[in-house]
């Protein structure tokens, strides 16, 4: 289904995807952790062509995308939401017309630069963002919502598009653990619900753990992991982050379930 | 928050959409009405006529354009005639850019919310921007031309003065945009007012400074040209004989033209240089 073969992007001498390649045959919920810098938003930002490639390969359904241009590359990007970690929305917009640019590569340039959409599209807008629990909001500003809330919008936006693979970057990295989790919920019922593909480039290993079927590591550039999140262990996560034995994903989680561990932790040092 | 049901979502939304849609048509309806009638009222009080005199306005340029043209090859004696004045021209620019953006940057932090020492006399600050950003250039230089005669001077200082009004209003609107957590952090430390602004401001607001700056002085080097015309010297008095002195000197007219035009193209391509320079500067002090 899709296909990266020999990725790379450089920026000088610096490469941020070192020769990458992966492979996917079906639509799964997929992870990408790794530390700061390790190539995991370039990637993303590739696969949505937001950025061009230095040499290698990407291949969606038998079409090489990253060899698409012009009208042909903006009908990818449509078929290729992504959800950023500061939510990237138009702020002094409502939301109804912030999810409705979910269809702007359909439309003509001069209806949607005076905001005329079809009364279904409207409708449409209105239903994705009651499935996201956040209807009541429709016709306030973007700026208006919470950090929670704007990134709901951000994910109907992406629904909006109806496409084939939504990525995220860091799409909880700026949410309180409440909120990061609703998003998350909300990103795998797309994938479950709509059989939609996902990939999200996560900071938290146990987000990854619970939410993903299929967890790549990165680590300067390079694939370091991939595998189940059963096999992503304390140890292959030393090794993704290149940490020493002191590192403890416990001791900076942002899920509720850990909030007791770190006591017992102490308690067995104590011990 | 969800009590409200999904149908009345949709209804309202519909009904805000379908106003909004009104008020824009409406307005858009207004003004072409108003943009049509004050077009055929403005045509109709013209002693000329808009239509009849519309093809005749390429004819100076032609006429400029056909006299250099047959005197090409005096082109370049011409621009190293009036290299000279040019230069005289850019220093009246430059004098009085970097003077009004010196008083432009201490008027505008002095009437920046946040950042004021006297922050009950900001009203004051900002009527001493508006009244000398109020005054046309050629009118302050030709009261001091009467008062001090003409030449470069009364020029320079005339420029000057708008341009602190000028330069004053939108650096404050940098200002304005600037962080005052760094601010409260040198206040902390009991830095004084001046070493609060230099050190916590500045360094935030310089590269937006410049770049206001650098449009100023290439606006100030096309005023000061036209204070050639009243009597300031500089390339202007020159471009006034040549065209007043009509046919004849077109050649000289247009090598001021072209020495103007390229000034203002290396002043451009040189600020666009140092402000991607500055920007590029913070970028890769922020990576290291």
């Amino acid at each position: 289904m899709l296909t990266i073969q020999n990725l790379t992007k450089a920026f000088g001498a610096n490469k941020a995807v070192d020769n990458v390649s992966l492979h996917f045959d079906r639509p799964m919920m997929i992870g990408v952790i790794g530390a700061s810098g390790a190539g995991k938003s370039t990637l993303l930002r590739m696969l949505n062509r937001l950025e061009t490639e230095t040499s290698g390969t990407i291949t969606f359904e038998g079409r090489e995308i990253s060899a698409l241009k012009g009208g042909d590359k903006r009908r990818w990007q449509a078929d290729c939401a992504m959800i950023f970690q500061q939510f990237n929305l138009v702020p002094r917009m409502d939301v109804v017309s912030n999810v409705l640019h979910g269809t702007l590569n359909r439309r003509s340039t001069i209806a949607t630069m005076f905001n005329l959409y079809p009364q279904a599209d409207i409708h449409r807008a209105i239903d994705i963002l009651d499935r996201l629990g956040i209807a009541a909001h429709a016709a306030k500003r973007a700026e208006a919502l919470s950090g929670g809330q704007q990134q709901r919008v951000a994910i109907a936006r992406a629904v909006m598009q109806n496409p084939k693979i939504v990525l995220a970057d860091e799409p909880i990295a700026s949410l309180d653990p409440m909120n990061a989790q609703i998003v998350m919920d909300d990103l795998r019922r797309i994938h479950d619900e709509d059989g939609r593909m996902v990939i999200a480039n996560l900071h938290t290993l146990d987000t990854a753990r619970r939410y993903c079927d299929r967890v790549i590591g990165m680590r300067a550039g390079r694939v370091v992991f991939d595998g189940t999140p059963a096999q992503l262990t304390t140890g292959v996560a030393r090794d993704i982050y290149g940490a020493d034995a002191s590192f403890s994903e416990a001791a900076t989680s942002t899920s509720i379930d850990t909030l007791d561990r770190p006591t017992q932790a102490k308690r067995a040092e104590r011990a | 928050m969800a009590d409200i049901p999904l149908t009345q979502v949709r209804a309202d939304y519909m009904a805000m959409t379908h106003r909004k849609r009104l008020y824009s048509g409406i307005l858009l309806a207004v003004f072409v009405a108003l943009m049509a009638s004050g077009f055929v009222l403005a045509d109709d009080r013209n002693a000329g006529g808009f239509w009849s005199g519309l093809h005749r306005i390429f004819d100076f340029p032609a006429e400029v354009l056909s006299e250099a043209a047959q005197k090409l090859p005096d082109l370049p004696a011409h621009i190293v005639k009036y290299a000279p004045s040019l230069i005289e021209t850019i220093n009246i620019a430059g004098a009085s850019t970097l003077i009004g953006a010196l008083f432009a940057m201490v008027l505008s932090m002095l009437a920046t919310k946040g950042m004021a020492r006297w922050p009950r006399l900001i009203p004051l600050f900002r009527r001493a921007m508006d009244i000398t950003r109020a005054m046309p250039e050629i009118v302050v230089a030709l009261v001091l031309i009467f008062v001090l005669g003409g030449g470069p001077v009364p020029a320079m200082i005339a420029i000057a003065f708008h341009t602190t009004g000028a330069l004053g209003k939108l650096f404050s609107e940098v200002n304005e945009n600037a962080s005052l957590k760094p601010i409260e952090g040198l206040h902390s430390v009991g830095a004084s007012w001046l070493q609060r602004m230099m050190l916590g401001v500045v360094p935030q607001v310089a590269p937006n400074y410049l770049s206001y700056a650098l449009l100023r002085f290439e606006i100030n080097i096309r005023a000061s040209a036209i204070l050639g015309f009243v009597g300031a010297g500089g390339i202007g008095y020159d471009l006034k004989n040549a065209m007043s002195w009509g046919k004849g000197q077109y050649d000289e007219a247009a090598a001021i033209f072209l020495l103007l035009f390229g000034t203002i193209v290396i002043v451009d391509q040189l600020s666009s240089v140092l402000r991607d320079r500055l920007t590029y500067g913070t970028r890769l002090e922020a990576t290291l």
